[in-house]
């Protein structure tokens, strides 16, 4: 087709703002590999794999910040996956059609209210719950103190504060990607399965779970990638302390809390490069479970 | 696949009632306990949010009064004290972020859009959801990288790029997919009656799927108006009623964090009535949109 000059602007313009994502995308790594590099130059990666976190010493062990992000993680994902699950199966295939959109609103409003109001009910609501009477219940009332998980003071703050609040604020996710991919399987496929005598769970289990099982797992991974660079409600509940412990109960730090807590007073640029190498590990993370999520995604909702 | 929902039929009708009956009743039975959870884990999964809106509407709702919007937070052991400079920065951040990441998101989204089905577009539209799966608390130290130690201050331009590109991805993905529903078919007959590819995109295209980009821009914007991670180190935060873009401002996300945190219980019952704004105000807006966004898509 002939273009005039009027059509080349409007295709320069447009063109010039979907630039601006991948230069964007492009700064995000460009400043965290060459903030981190003054570390990662002199001393190496092996500087951060240590468990001893004290920027007055030099010392900059990530060990225990990179544990707890990945139990925090995967603990929340843990307690969400099935969850998330049941909420999507109740909403998609068993909720009279009437009950179907408050329940999905309700669903999507877990997932638009902001962080830092999750926080702030974990400080005052979860917290407190868990000191007294969760945490002393599971020790000693069931005797799981016998396990290093459930082990020490409880404190409050803990990694299990933490977990608690990252499952509640995946979930939606998960369960909101969960419906969607549970719509697409084509209503013949449960109808075949029903008139041949499944029963709903039956159907479910054999037939539409295992048709949307790439979107589920796309799922997950998308719910892993908020949760590992959650930071606020995070935050507030971890009791940010340096520390490698087994124990779910003693409070401990995520890479992303790290950063928010010490970005703003770090004085010297060993300290801001190693805080910039954290968010380095933080970035390749979710840059790859990210990643895959969304092509799992969208091959499972495209098939 | 189907080997078990097979497993069950009988191979002679005989066998039928006497053998099988006890199976079929137990499928059966396990079929209700099975759904049954599923319906119990979704009652479990919205205890927390029952929690969170009381808990919030008891402690933070003695809080509001005309002070919450008019005041600045007093000192501790002087009675009163509201967030109303918190509330004036958000707006002031959210309001600059618009400025940005709506002609830029929707600019982009209108590129996909006219370049649907090619490599190029689905790459774009891989590349955003990647960035919008960026945490937060690293795009705050990009756009500290580049406005802040560049300047020497901390600003609300800077804390307002922040949120702008948490919002980009957002408002492409939003307005992408409201122009997917536009019929094809119109923008031909634009183009049929000699309208110039610019004008078919924005009089056409971009005019009938109007409301949707609208709606779609609505719940990026309140998504950012409550961010805070991004704020940390670019708006910083403020005591006063500051509102000049170079200088730091308070936003009432970062006054819900400090406040949480703090021992005081005027504070703490300021901070519940700062995340009942943003819950009432950023959650609520944010859900009334995305229900009339899915009407529009005809998907509810």
């Amino acid at each position: 087709m002939r273009r005039g000059p009027a059509d080349r602007t409007y295709f320069a313009l447009l063109a010039a703002c979907a630039l601006v994502v991948p230069l964007l995308l492009g700064a995000v790594v460009a400043y965290a590999v060459h903030g981190a590099s003054p570390l990662l130059a002199d001393g190496g990666a092996a500087s951060l794999v240590g468990s001893t976190w004290s920027p007055s010493r030099g010392l900059y062990g990530a060990l225990p910040a990179i544990a707890g992000t990945l139990v925090t993680s995967l603990l929340a994902l843990l307690i969400a996956a099935p969850l998330g699950l049941g909420v999507a199966i109740t909403v998609a295939e068993l909720a009279p059609p009437g009950t179907r959109g408050p329940l999905g609103a309700l669903v999507d409003l877990l997932a638009a209210i902001p962080s830092v109001v999750f926080g702030l009910w974990g400080v005052l609501v979860l917290v407190p719950w868990l000191r007294d009477p969760v945490m002393p219940f599971l020790r000693d009332t069931l005797g799981l103190g016998a396990l290093p998980f459930f082990r020490g003071v409880a404190y409050g703050p803990s990694v299990l504060a933490a977990a608690l609040v990252l499952a509640i604020m995946v979930l939606p996710y998960v369960a909101a990607v969960s419906r969607e991919v549970i719509a697409t399987v084509p209503v013949p496929m449960r109808e075949a399965a029903l008139a041949v005598g499944a029963t709903r769970w039956e159907m479910l289990r054999d037939v539409v779970l295992p048709a949307a099982r790439t979107g589920l797992v796309g799922g997950l991974l998308l719910g892993l990638g908020r949760a590992l660079g959650e930071t606020m409600a995070v935050t507030m509940v971890i009791g940010n302390r340096h520390a490698l412990s087994a124990s779910l109960f003693s409070p401990g730090y995520t890479l992303a809390s790290v950063i928010a807590n010490e970005f703003g007073e770090a004085r010297d640029e060993r300290h801001l490069a190693a805080l910039l190498s954290l968010a380095l590990v933080l970035l390749a993370v979710t840059l790859v479970v990210n990643a895959a999520a969304r092509l799992l995604v969208r091959r499972a909702v495209a098939a | 696949m189907s080997t078990s929902v097979l497993a069950g039929t009988p191979d002679a009708p005989r066998a039928r009632s006497a053998a099988l009956a006890p199976r079929l009743r137990w499928r059966i039975v396990r079929s209700a306990l099975v759904l049954g959870a599923a319906v119990m884990g979704t009652g479990l999964a919205l205890l927390p949010l029952l929690s969170i809106l009381a808990h919030l509407a008891v402690t933070g709702w003695a809080a509001v009064g005309t002070a919450l919007v008019t005041d600045v937070p007093q000192p501790i052991g002087v009675e009163g004290g509201g967030l109303g400079n918190g509330i004036a920065g958000s707006l002031l951040l959210v309001g600059l972020a618009a400025l940005a990441c709506v002609p830029v998101g929707v600019g982009a989204g209108l590129w996909v859009h006219e370049h649907r089905g090619t490599r190029a577009a689905s790459a774009l539209t891989f590349l955003a959801d990647v960035l919008n799966g960026v945490p937060s608390i690293v795009i705050g130290i990009t756009a500290w990288a580049l406005l802040v130690r560049t300047t020497g201050r901390f600003s609300a331009l800077a804390g307002a790029a922040a949120l702008a590109m948490v919002a980009i991805p957002l408002v492409l993905r939003a307005t992408s997919d409201v122009l997917a529903q536009v019929p094809r078919t119109l923008w031909e007959a634009g183009l049929a009656l000699g309208y110039p590819r610019w004008r078919a995109g924005l009089t056409v295209v971009l005019a009938t799927a109007r409301t949707g980009v609208a709606t779609g821009v609505l719940v990026a914007l309140a998504r950012i108006a409550g961010e805070t991670a991004p704020l940390l180190f670019t708006a910083f935060g403020s005591l006063y009623w500051a509102l000049d873009p170079r200088g730091p401002v308070a936003a009432l996300p970062l006054q819900v964090y400090n406040m949480a945190l703090s021992p005081f219980d005027a504070w703490r019952a300021l901070a519940a009535a700062g995340a009942l704004l943003l819950v009432v105000g950023v959650a609520g807006a944010s859900v009334a949109a995305r229900r009339a966004l899915a009407r529009l898509e005809g998907r509810a």
